[in-house]
C-alpha cells in the first residue's frame, strides 16, 4: 500500500498514478465494500500544523488519528463542534479513524441540529486533486469569502475530487456541564416533542428517540444547563436523567445485530411517516436523531429501502446494496459528475464510490 | 480599475435583444430608457459606474429562466442583482450586459415552524425574513450592517455574515436550500428541508460564488427561537494590545457571546459626535453581548467582566435596561454612517487570525501615516473580522486611487499574516486583481474549472473574483 509522508511525495503518487486509486485514511469509514484501485493511504501525514485555543483555530494534518486531535482539543476545554462519530463498532473496522477521514464523509453527530455538519466548522483544505496538482482552498480564519467555496464541496465527497491533505477547523469551548432529559413516549409523539424543545428558547444540543425515550440534551455554563434542564423537564413533562450521547453517536444499539443498515436523511416532521413506510418493508428497528431529520433503520440483508424515501435520501452505511448512495436527480448528477471530470479528469480517484 | 472591452457585437444587436427580452416578461419589466437604467449603473461600490444594455425585473422563477434561455442564445452576458447593497462592486454591471435584478421577487413561500425553516423568494430583504417570523418567536440568524436593504440573493451571492455570526455562523451555515436558475435556463433544486447533500455538497459551492454560477430565486433558511434575552457589556482600554488580549482571554475562558465588536479611537469619536451614545474617549472599546435567561446572562457576563478587569478597563458599563443596550449598540450600528460623515471613505473587509491583531493594529497605523490617510477600525473581533475604513477625498485627484493603493496592501498585509482579501463582502471587481497575492494560478485554475461547470461560456456575472489575466483565456 503507498503510504507517502508528505504532500509531495502524496502528489507525486497521484501524478505518476498508472490506474485507479483507492483512498484511505484509517479505512473505518467503510462507504461500499467494493475495491476500487490501489490503495493510497493518507495515515502518514499526520501531526498538528497550528493550534491557537484563543482563536478557536486548528490545523492538522489529514492523517492525524481523531483521537489525537481530541485528546489535545480536551486539554484546553475546546472541542470540535460537531461531535463526529466513530462507526467502528457498527461497521466492524478495526483502523484507527483520521481526520481526513471524518472530512472526506463530513461525519456529523447528534449536536448537528445546533452546531452544524462538519463541513460548518471546515474552514480550509489543502488537497491533491486527480492530476496531482496539490490545491488549497479557504483558510485558518473563520470568515472568509475569498473566491469559491470548494472547502464545503471536499467535505463528504468520499475522496472522489481530491486526496485531502490538510485540514482547518474552527472550535468551540468545551461544554462546562451538559444535562439530558427524558420524556418516555412513542414515535410520533417523539416527533412532536423534539421540535417543541427545539422551538424553545432553551439552545438544545441533541434531540434523540430511540427504544420508546425521546432524549434532549442542553450544554453550556453549569448554573445554565442546570436552569435550562429543570425548564425543559417542566414543559416536556420529562425527568432529567443520564442519556449516553455517544452510544446514540455511534449507533451502537444496531453493531451486534443482523442486517443492514441505513442511514436517512429527511425533513424531521417526516419521521414518523418515513418510520412506518419503512417498518412495512420490514425495516423494524429505528433510531432518530437529529430531531427525526435522521434516522437509523436496520433492515433485511439486501432489501433496498429508498423505494419509500421521496423526499431526502438514503445511504446504505452497511450491507452489500448498491448503489450505495441515493440517485441524484438528472441535472444535478450531471453537475456532480461534471465537476468530478474537473477535479479528477483521468477518473482514477475512488472511481465509481458516488456513482 | 480595467473592465473588458464590451462586445461590440452585442452592443450592435441592442435592441434585438430588448425585443426578444419585452416578448418573455410583462409590461415595465423591462427597462431599456437610457435615463432609467442609470439606477442600475453601480452597487455600494458607487466609485465604479457603468449603465447596463438594459435591466430585467422578472416576477417568478420561469421569467428568470427565459430571460437566462435568451441571453444564453444570444451570447449576452448577465449581472445578477440583489438590492445593489454590495461594498466590493459584485454587481457592477458591464456595458453590453443585462442587469437581473430580483426585486419583484419578494414573497414568502412558506414558512414551517416544526422544522424550522421559511422558504422565500430571493429578493427578500434579509430582515423582513426575521420581521415574518418575529411574532412568533423565531429569527434568521445572519445580520449583515445592511440588513435593512439587502436581500436573501446577495446574502447568498457573498455568503454574508453580520455582527453575531460568532455563535450563529454565516449565512452558508444557515442555508438549507435553494431553487436555482443556471445560465442556460435550466431550474434546479439544490438541498431542502433536510439537513445534509444527498452527493456533492453543491449549496455550499453555490453560496458565495458572487451570482457566477446561477441566479437563485428561492431559499430555504433556517429560522431559530429567539432567545429570552440579550445584553451587552461595553468595555473601555487605553491600548488596542490589551483589547485584543482581552478578548483572547474571554474566548480562552469558554464562553461564547454571540457578538464582540472592536472599535478604535477614530471611529469612537466619529459615532459619539454623530449618536451622541455616551462613549468614553478611548482608544479601543469593546462591546460584548450575551444571551440567554436573566441567570444565563449574568452568569456570563460575570464571568466576561471578571476577565475584563483583570486587564484594568478604562471604563466598564453593564447594562442596566433596554435603553442602555440600545444606547450600547447606537453607536457601533451608526459607525459607517458617522465615518461617512466626516470624508468619503472605503470599507474594507480581510480577516486575520485574532492572534495578530495587535500586529495588525499596528502595520496599519504605519501604513496610515505612510500614505497621509486617517483609518478607523471596527471589526468584529471574535473571529477577526476586520473592516478598516480609510478616509479620503473623492473630489481631490489623485485620492482616490491613493486610498485604493493602500487598501490593496492592508488587505495583502491580511493575507501575509495568515488571513484572508475578504471575511463577509465578497470579491467582486473591488478586490479581483489582488486573488493573486492569496492563490497560486493552480488554485485559481481549480476555482475557474467550476464556474466553467455551471456556465461554460463564462456569460454570468462578468469580470468579477477572478483576475482579468486568469479568466482572458475562458472568457
Amino acid at each position: 500500500m503507498m503510504k507517502p509522508t508528505s504532500e509531495a511525495d502524496l502528489a507525486e503518487a497521484v501524478a505518476s498514478a498508472a490506474g485507479p486509486l483507492e483512498i484511505i485514511g484509517g479505512g473505518t469509514r467503510k462507504i461500499g465494500a467494493d475495491s476500487l484501485g490501489d490503495p493510497l493511504c493518507t495515515a502518514g501525514l499526520s501531526g498538528i500544523v497550528l493550534y491557537e485555543p484563543d482563536a478557536l483555530t486548528l490545523v492538522a494534518k489529514s492523517g492525524t488519528p481523531l483521537a489525537e486531535i481530541e485528546a489535545l482539543l480536551s486539554k484546553k476545554n475546546q472541542r470540535l463542534p460537531f461531535e463526529p462519530t466513530d462507526l467502528r463498532a457498527l461497521q466492524s473496522t478495526t483502523g484507527t479513524p483520521t481526520l481526513g477521514g471524518v472530512v472526506a464523509t463530513n461525519a456529523s453527530g447528534p449536536r448537528r441540529i445546533s452546531a452544524g455538519a462538519c463541513r460548518d466548522s471546515l474552514i480550509g483544505v489543502r488537497f491533491v486533486d486527480g492530476l496531482g496538482r496539490l490545491l488549497k482552498n479557504g483558510g485558518r480564519v473563520m470568515k472568509n469569502v475569498t473566491g469559491y467555496d470548494l472547502v464545503k464541496l471536499m467535505a463528504g465527497s468520499h475522496g472522489t475530487l481530491g486526496v485531502i491533505t490538510e485540514i482547518s477547523f474552527k472550535l468551540l469551548p468545551a461544554a462546562q456541564a451538559t444535562a439530558s432529559v427524558l420524556v418516555e413516549n412513542t414515535e410520533a409523539e417523539a416527533v412532536a416533542t423534539m421540535a417543541e424543545a427545539l422551538g424553545s428558547p432553551f439552545d438544545i444540543s441533541g434531540a434523540a428517540h430511540i427504544a420508546g425515550v425521546t432524549a434532549l440534551r442542553v450544554e453550556g455554563l453549569a448554573g445554565s444547563v442546570a436552569y435550562r434542564a429543570e425548564a425543559l423537564a417542566k414543559r416536556l413533562g420529562g425527568r432529567v436523567d443520564l442519556f449516553d450521547w455517544q452510544a446514540l453517536r455511534d449507533v451502537h444499539a444496531f453493531a451486534e445485530k443482523e442486517g443492514d443498515v441505513w442511514r436517512i436523511s429527511v425533513k424531521p416532521s417526516y419521521g414518523p411517516a418515513v418510520a412506518t413506510a419503512l417498518r412495512g418493508l420490514g425495516a423494524n428497528d429505528i433510531i432518530f436523531d437529529w430531531a427525526g431529520g435522521l434516522i437509523w433503520a436496520l433492515a433485511p440483508a439486501g432489501l433496498d429501502l429508498r423505494s419509500v424515501i421521496t423526499s431526502g435520501h438514503a445511504t446504505l452505511v452497511r450491507g452489500s446494496a448498491r448503489p450505495v448512495f441515493q440517485p441524484e436527480p438528472a441535472p444535478i448528477a450531471a453537475l456532480s459528475k461534471a465537476l468530478r471530470g474537473k477535479f479528477d479528469p483521468r477518473g482514477i480517484l475512488n472511481t465509481g464510490r458516488m456513482g | 480599475m480595467q473592465m473588458p472591452v464590451p462586445n461590440p457585437d452585442i452592443l450592435s444587436r441592442r435592441a434585438e435583444i430588448i425585443a426578444a427580452l419585452q416578448a418573455v416578461l410583462p409590461a415595465g419589466a423591462v427597462v431599456s430608457d437610457p435615463i432609467e437604467t442609470r439606477a442600475y449603473e453601480c452597487d455600494a461600490l458607487a466609485a465604479y459606474r457603468c449603465p447596463p444594455l438594459a435591466a430585467v425585473l422578472p416576477g417568478s422563477t420561469a421569467e428568470v429562466s427565459a430571460v437566462l434561455k435568451i441571453c444564453h442564445e444570444m451570447g449576452v452576458p448577465v449581472v445578477p442583482r440583489g438590492a445593489g447593497t454590495s461594498l466590493a462592486g459584485g454587481a457592477l454591471p458591464t456595458e453590453d450586459s443585462i442587469i437581473l435584478g430580483v426585486a419583484r421577487l419578494n414573497h414568502v413561500l412558506e414558512t414551517d415552524y416544526k422544522n424550522r425553516f421559511i422558504t422565500v423568494q430571493s429578493g427578500r430583504t434579509n430582515l423582513s425574513v426575521t420581521g415574518a417570523v418575529e411574532a412568533d418567536g423565531f429569527f434568521y440568524a445572519p445580520d449583515p450592517s445592511s440588513q435593512l436593504a439587502c436581500a436573501i440573493a446577495g446574502n447568498i451571492a457573498m455568503n454574508s455574515g453580520g455582527a453575531h455570526c460568532l455563535k450563529y455562523g454565516v449565512t452558508t451555515n444557515n442555508l438549507l436550500g435553494v431553487k436555482m436558475v443556471t445560465m442556460d435556463g435550466e431550474i434546479i433544486d439544490i438541498g431542502g428541508a433536510h439537513l445534509d447533500a444527498a452527493g456533492y455538497d453543491l449549496l455550499g459551492l453555490i453560496c458565495g460564488s458572487e451570482g457566477q454560477l446561477g441566479v437563485v430565486t428561492e431559499a430555504t433558511l433556517r429560522i431559530l427561537p429567539k432567545p429570552e434575552g440579550a445584553r451587552p457589556v461595553l468595555i473601555g482600554y487605553d491600548s488596542n494590545e490589551v483589547a485584543g488580549a482581552c478578548v483572547a482571554d474571554i474566548i480562552r475562558a469558554g464562553v461564547l457571546p454571540v457578538a464582540i465588536e472592536f472599535m478604535d479611537r477614530p471611529v469612537i469619536r466619529a459615532a459619539e459626535n454623530f449618536t451622541h451614545a455616551g462613549y468614553p474617549d478611548v482608544e479601543a472599546l469593546l462591546i460584548i453581548e450575551v444571551e440567554g435567561s436573566e441567570a444565563e446572562i449574568a452568569e456570563q457576563l460575570a464571568t466576561i467582566i471578571e476577565i475584563a478587569e483583570r486587564h484594568n478597563p478604562v471604563e466598564l458599563r453593564e447594562s442596566k435596561s433596554a435603553e442602555e443596550s440600545a444606547n450600547i449598540w447606537k453607536g457601533r450600528k451608526a459607525a459607517f454612517g458617522a465615518m461617512g460623515q466626516i470624508n468619503d471613505y472605503m470599507c474594507l473587509d480581510g480577516t486575520i487570525p485574532v492572534s495578530k491583531l495587535p500586529e495588525t493594529l499596528r502595520r496599519i497605523t504605519e501604513l496610515s501615516v505612510q500614505y497621509g490617510l486617517d483609518v478607523g477600525n471596527v471589526f468584529h473581533a471574535g473571529d477577526g473580522n476586520m473592516h478598516p475604513l480609510i478616509l479620503y477625498d473623492a473630489n481631490k485627484p489623485g485620492d482616490l486611487e491613493l486610498c485604493e493603493a493602500m487598501g490593496a496592501e492592508i488587505l495583502k498585509l491580511c493575507v501575509d499574516v495568515g488571513g484572508c482579501l475578504t471575511g463577509e463582502h465578497g470579491v467582486g471587481v473591488e478586490k479581483r486583481e489582488l486573488m493573486h497575492s492569496q492563490f497560486t494560478p493552480e488554485d485559481l485554475d481549480i476555482q475557474m474549472s467550476v464556474k466553467d461547470v455551471f456556465d461554460p461560456r463564462w456569460l454570468l456575472n462578468p469580470a468579477k473574483v477572478f483576475p482579468l489575466d486568469a479568466s482572458e483565456a475562458r472568457r
